[in-house]
């Protein structure tokens, strides 16, 4: 339906489009390795240095540590309780059962800053120690959603039969569970796990008043960003922090297909 | 023996659960609404409480008296209202801009993109949305810096520095960056959504492209626009670090208002009852997305 000249400037709006995305995120990659400490445009040659030196600031090791703790902890408990209520939602109906649903998106349908705001009271009110707990805490919390919307979307596609063929065949419904279910919705629990990690490694917003004196490490490089200090080495991390997200989002994609990488 | 006894008991608690559908379905929810009731739902109301309390000015102790003072202080103080009203401002704004952008790209992703470039399209969506937040923000700032990427690219085109580094356009621009996968992906999701032979049936009847993209595509992709919006507007409203790290101090939003009465002013009910602003604004804004259909288009 669309004339030649439409369709052409599509194809430039779309062009365009692309490189907005992708242009910041080159840049960031190229300043990595910019051997000027001068954050200038174009960068002042090729080094490898900052990343030497990222690797060897024990702010950075241990930021990036507590990072991956908190990041499998959160993924873990999301994980669980996500597909507990997936499976439940699925397998039954009653009354509430969008009133669950609409509480699980919550957390990330509302501003970021009101789940962190909401938590940072609750911790000061009951007097709970700021700490690894309580950003693992808040990170849970975003992060069933995930697991829940990729479980509960792998459920719907897979056939009723299949569980009741596994039924007239004999199995219980444990074994149905462990030898039908589970197997079916293996590879979407995986994805979830993957970005419920990607999600928990990269959050600030929440994480800022949920953590108390620690450092996860996006906290270190919003720190360093603020104070505008060591910035070639916030290059580095942030390029690293990149890497980190992508790669777990990529592998969800190959295993569950890109459509069920949205969030 | 006890073996034995063990294993009835055990049958006889699957039997229960098996006859008692009810009785399962509690044991699989009660865990995860337990969390949800007693840290994210119990969060929100002690915000909720927190609002209406005020902090001591003398000791800085927070004082567990209702009063509306917080809020009243809010919208009787002209410098907060414009605060709002600038933050409403620039998430519409914002919105509006990503749903312009996104239309023609999602509506070229779902119409006309051969399946192997639709498929490359998505991923380079899904690539901006997932990588780091702050490295999006931080690149930004390197863009935007005196001498940076934007000036380099002015200065070939013979136009001189932005200065945009530290005013609102920097947080504008930004904003709608990070948010415009978020767009994107529904409003594409709606538009694969329309069947074909709706718009052969418009053409058939004598529309034209314009005509048709008007009264048939675009009707049937708000829902996807109209959900989209509500990511855009919702993450513009909540945001503090974008104005805090690209709108320099001048950048004075809701979250920003909220983020230092926590941290440096210490004066936690009135980032409470701040926050309770930007809620009833999504609240409004959510029933709103319900009645145009959004929920069905997630």
């Amino acid at each position: 339906m669309e004339s030649t000249g439409l369709r052409v400037a599509l194809r430039i709006w779309v062009a365009l489009v692309l490189l907005f995305l992708f242009v910041p995120i080159a840049a960031i990659i190229l300043y990595a390795f910019n051997k000027s400490t001068i954050e200038s445009w174009p960068i002042g040659g090729f080094t490898g240095h900052w990343f030497s030196v990222a690797w060897h600031d024990s702010q950075v090791r241990e930021a990036l540590w507590l990072s991956v703790r908190v990041g499998l902890f959160a993924t873990g408990l999301a994980l669980v309780l996500g597909s507990m209520v997936a499976y439940a939602l699925h397998q039954f109906r009653f009354y509430g059962r969008d009133g669950i649903s609409l509480l699980l998106v919550l957390p990330i349908a509302l501003p970021g800053i009101i789940t962190g705001i909401a938590l940072n009271s609750f911790f000061s009110f009951t007097g709970i120690q700021f700490g690894t707990l309580t950003v693992v805490a808040g990170h849970a919390t975003f992060c069933i959603v995930v697991v829940f919307n990729n479980l509960i979307a792998r459920l719907r596609r897979v056939p009723g039969s299949l569980a009741e063929a596994s039924m007239d065949l004999g199995a219980r419904g444990w074994q149905t569970l462990r030898f039908v279910t589970i197997p079916l919705a293996a590879t979407a629990l995986v994805s979830g796990a993957l970005l419920a990690f990607a999600l928990s490694f990269d959050e600030v917003i929440v994480t800022v008043f949920t953590a108390g004196a620690q450092n996860t490490l996006p906290l270190w490089i919003f720190g360093a960003i603020r104070l505008g200090q060591q910035l070639p080495e916030v290059n580095v991390v942030v390029t690293i922090v990149i890497a980190l997200t992508l790669i777990p989002v990529i592998l969800a994609a190959r295993i569950a297909g890109s459509g069920a990488v949205t969030r | 023996m006890t073996n034995s006894v063990g294993n009835e008991r055990w049958l006889r608690v699957r039997s229960v659960l098996w006859k008692r559908p009810w009785a399962r379905a509690t044991l699989l929810l009660s865990p995860p609404l337990a969390w949800f009731l007693l840290v994210y739902i119990a969060s929100l109301l002690v915000l909720l409480i927190t609002a209406f309390w005020q902090v001591n000015p003398f000791t800085s102790n927070i004082e567990r008296i209702w009063s509306l003072g917080n809020l009243q202080t809010i919208f009787t103080t002209p410098a907060y209202l414009s605060i709002i009203g600038k933050t409403a401002g620039m998430a519409v704004a914002v919105t509006v801009t990503d749903a312009v952008v996104a239309v023609p790209f999602a509506y070229f992703m779902a119409r006309i993109a051969a399946p192997r470039t639709r498929t490359a399209l998505f991923v380079a969506i899904l690539l901006p949305l997932w990588a780091s937040y702050l490295a999006k923000v931080y690149s930004w700032l390197l863009i935007f810096t005196n001498n940076g990427f934007l000036d380099w690219t002015l200065g070939l085109v013979g136009i001189g520095k932005s200065n945009l580094i530290y005013t609102n356009g920097a947080v504008f621009i930004v904003f709608c960056y990070l948010w415009l996968p978020y767009m994107i992906i529904p409003v594409y999701s709606a538009f694969e959504r329309v069947p074909a032979s709706l718009i052969e049936a418009s053409q058939d009847l004598g529309g034209r492209t314009w005509r048709t993209t008007r009264r048939v595509l675009l009707p049937l992709a708000l829902p996807g626009i109209v959900a989209g919006s509500i990511f855009t507007f919702s993450l513009t409203l909540g945001d503090y670090i974008t104005p805090l790290l690209v709108g320099g101090t001048s950048a004075n939003f809701m979250g920003n208002v909220i983020y230092t009465n926590i941290g440096i002013a210490n004066n936690v009910p009135f980032a409470a009852a701040m926050a309770l602003v930007p809620i009833v604004i999504m609240g409004v804004y959510l029933l709103g997305a319900r009645a145009l259909g959004a929920f069905e288009a997630i």
